[in-house]
């Protein structure tokens, strides 16, 4: 087990593509420290950078708040609506999605009210869901539902689709029910779009729960509690609000360190659920 | 258990002892796609037979209507009129357009059907087991002794993804033959291969039919395949397709690449490449006009 760790970590650490990514986010945030202390350093002002405080400072910010409570509490409530809204969107998105696809009058009476509500932003929803819901913490629910569901319902539909004819008439003529069919073919062919709709999905979620945050005012648990728990979009925003530009900055490294996390999890899962996919 | 004591290319000793089936009556069958008069004919009064037990080829230029013959046997699509049987007993007709699919036919596809997110020997078990045949313990053990039986060992729980094209295609056989079928509709199955790839895939279809001894239809492009490995081959014309010529082919079996070379051989090639030329020529034209 450990040697097998050993192993992997020295693959990884002579891998080339490694060393590019060590090197590339090294030149950035060696260009973000120097240009934002440009005024300083060479008198004249880097357009943009110089505003933004520097990768050092964020870090110390960052630190800092690693050790407070409130800043937890904040991450954690974001992670949990970002949960619920993904995990709505999964449970009633990739049914319908293969409802959609399987059954054309199905299909013909959802698909035309479902394309009409796609394109509005799920940002636009958020004053209407306010309205709809009884706490400000399903209506941010909701909208972040919406950010995920609409991605991962086109995608099993794309999927389920797209399966190759030659398979139902392989298992047909091999004996196979309808049941039969939907079990063992639709459902693992469409399982690879399911698993992209669910990664793209997860990242849209995050975008939009922390705006989310922001216009709602955090939800009911900050509404005027400052950072102590609005989730991180209500932080940035109260950073902002107090003039921290280097806990503006900081909450949004987390975001960005969130959603990573969520997608790489899910490519994760997702491999896991495809093996055949996986080239070895 | 699954191979028998008598030498593998011994032909003359196998034919009597079980009844053969597999035989498929192809009368009059016409298949047009679309409206009456606007559609377009694809099936043009085809009448011929396919023997039991043995290789039946249709060799025919590219879009010319014999894989619309292979999907009505197999009840994929519908015919317009005519009637196809299997051992006598109506697949369709005039009361019933479409046949129902079964195992007793089953399609090797073009490109191959195996199911890729299944491991190899699931795809081998499918039939049986969704048929309620066999349990799955039981469908394994079949398929494992298959599969080796067919130099398939080893590759048991790879993906199809994992092994060659040429495997593939043979894992495709394996998994049609553990239905017991009556007969087998290859559909151009060895198309996208190179010319080596083939030459070895259609000895071990040949040893697969001297073993199982199951009828055998046979699509193809490729005069040369077609002559190799048909008891019977049936050159089609042109869309709409229709049997031009229907040749007996009295190279005996067993038969392996030597054949290749022979003057039997030769002698059919030349027999039916002008009448196969012709019709690939028309086809061409024709297309030329559409586009």
């Amino acid at each position: 087990m450990a040697k097998a760790f050993a192993l992997r970590a020295i693959s990884v650490l002579s891998g080339d593509d490694f060393w590019r990514g060590i090197v590339s986010i090294a030149v950035f945030l060696i260009f973000w420290e120097v240009g934002s202390r440009s005024q300083a350093l060479f008198g004249v002002a880097f357009p943009w950078v110089s505003q933004v405080p520097p990768p050092s400072a964020v870090l110390q910010e960052l630190i800092v708040l690693v050790q407070e409570p409130s800043f937890w509490i904040s991450a954690l409530l974001s992670t949990l609506r970002v949960f619920e809204g993904f995990l709505a969107a999964m449970v009633i998105g990739i049914p319908l999605g293969l409802a959609m696809a399987v059954s054309r009058t199905f299909y013909g009476i959802t698909f035309p009210v479902f394309e009409v509500l796609r394109p509005i932003p799920p940002l636009a929803w958020v004053p209407a869901s306010i309205i709809f819901w009884p706490t400000q913490e399903l209506s941010i629910a909701f909208v972040t539902f919406l950010g995920a569901f609409f991605t991962i319902v086109i995608n099993v539909i794309g999927g389920a689709q797209a399966i190759d004819v030659r398979y139902f008439q392989a298992a047909r003529s091999m004996g196979s029910s309808t049941w039969d069919i939907f079990r063992r073919i639709i459902l693992p062919a469409t399982l690879p779009s399911i698993v992209v709709g669910a990664t793209v999905g997860v990242g849209i979620t995050w975008a939009v729960v922390v705006a989310a945050e922001m216009i709602s005012g955090g939800g009911s648990a900050g509404s005027m509690g400052g950072a102590a728990g609005g989730g991180v979009g209500f932080f940035i925003w109260n950073s902002y609000v107090g003039g921290s530009y280097t806990q503006i900055v900081a909450g949004m490294i987390s975001i960005g360190i969130a959603g990573y996390i969520s997608s790489a999890a899910l490519r994760k899962i997702g491999k896991w659920l495809t093996p055949w996919l996986s080239e070895s | 258990m699954s191979v028998q004591p008598v030498a593998l290319r011994d032909y003359s000793a196998v034919p009597t002892q079980t009844p053969r089936k597999g035989g498929v009556r192809i009368t009059d069958v016409v298949k047009s796609y679309g409206a009456a008069e606007a559609g377009v004919l694809a099936v043009d009064h085809c009448t011929f037979d396919i023997s039991p037990g043995e290789i039946t080829v249709v060799v025919g230029p590219s879009g010319c209507g014999k894989t619309t013959l292979l999907n009505a046997i197999a009840g994929f699509h519908s015919i317009s009129s005519g009637s196809i049987y299997l051992d006598d007993e109506l697949l369709c007709g005039p009361q019933k357009l479409k046949a129902q699919p079964g195992p007793d036919r089953i399609v090797v596809f073009q490109n191959g059907a195996l199911f890729p997110w299944k491991t190899n020997i699931e795809n081998v078990t499918f039939g049986p087991i969704m048929q309620g045949l066999l349990s799955r313990a039981e469908a394994y053990e079949k398929a494992r002794d298959m599969m080796a039986d067919a130099g398939l060992r080893g590759i048991e729980h790879n993906y199809p993804g994992e092994i060659a094209s040429g495997v593939r295609r043979r894992v495709e056989i394996v998994r049609a033959l553990m239905n017991d079928p009556k007969i087998l509709l290859l559909d151009e199955p060895y198309r996208a291969l190179d010319s080596l790839t083939k030459s070895v895939m259609h000895e071990a279809l040949l040893e697969i039919f001297y073993k199982s001894r199951v009828t055998i239809f046979f699509i193809t492009h490729d005069l040369e395949e077609a002559i190799f490995l048909g008891h019977r081959v049936v050159i089609m014309t042109t869309r709409p397709c229709r049997p031009k010529k229907i040749l007996d082919i009295d190279i005996p079996h067993p038969r392996d690449y030597s054949v290749l070379t022979t003057r039997r051989f030769r002698e059919f090639m030349d027999e039916t490449a002008a009448a196969v030329h012709e019709e690939a020529l028309k086809a061409f034209t024709a297309g030329e006009k559409e586009h």
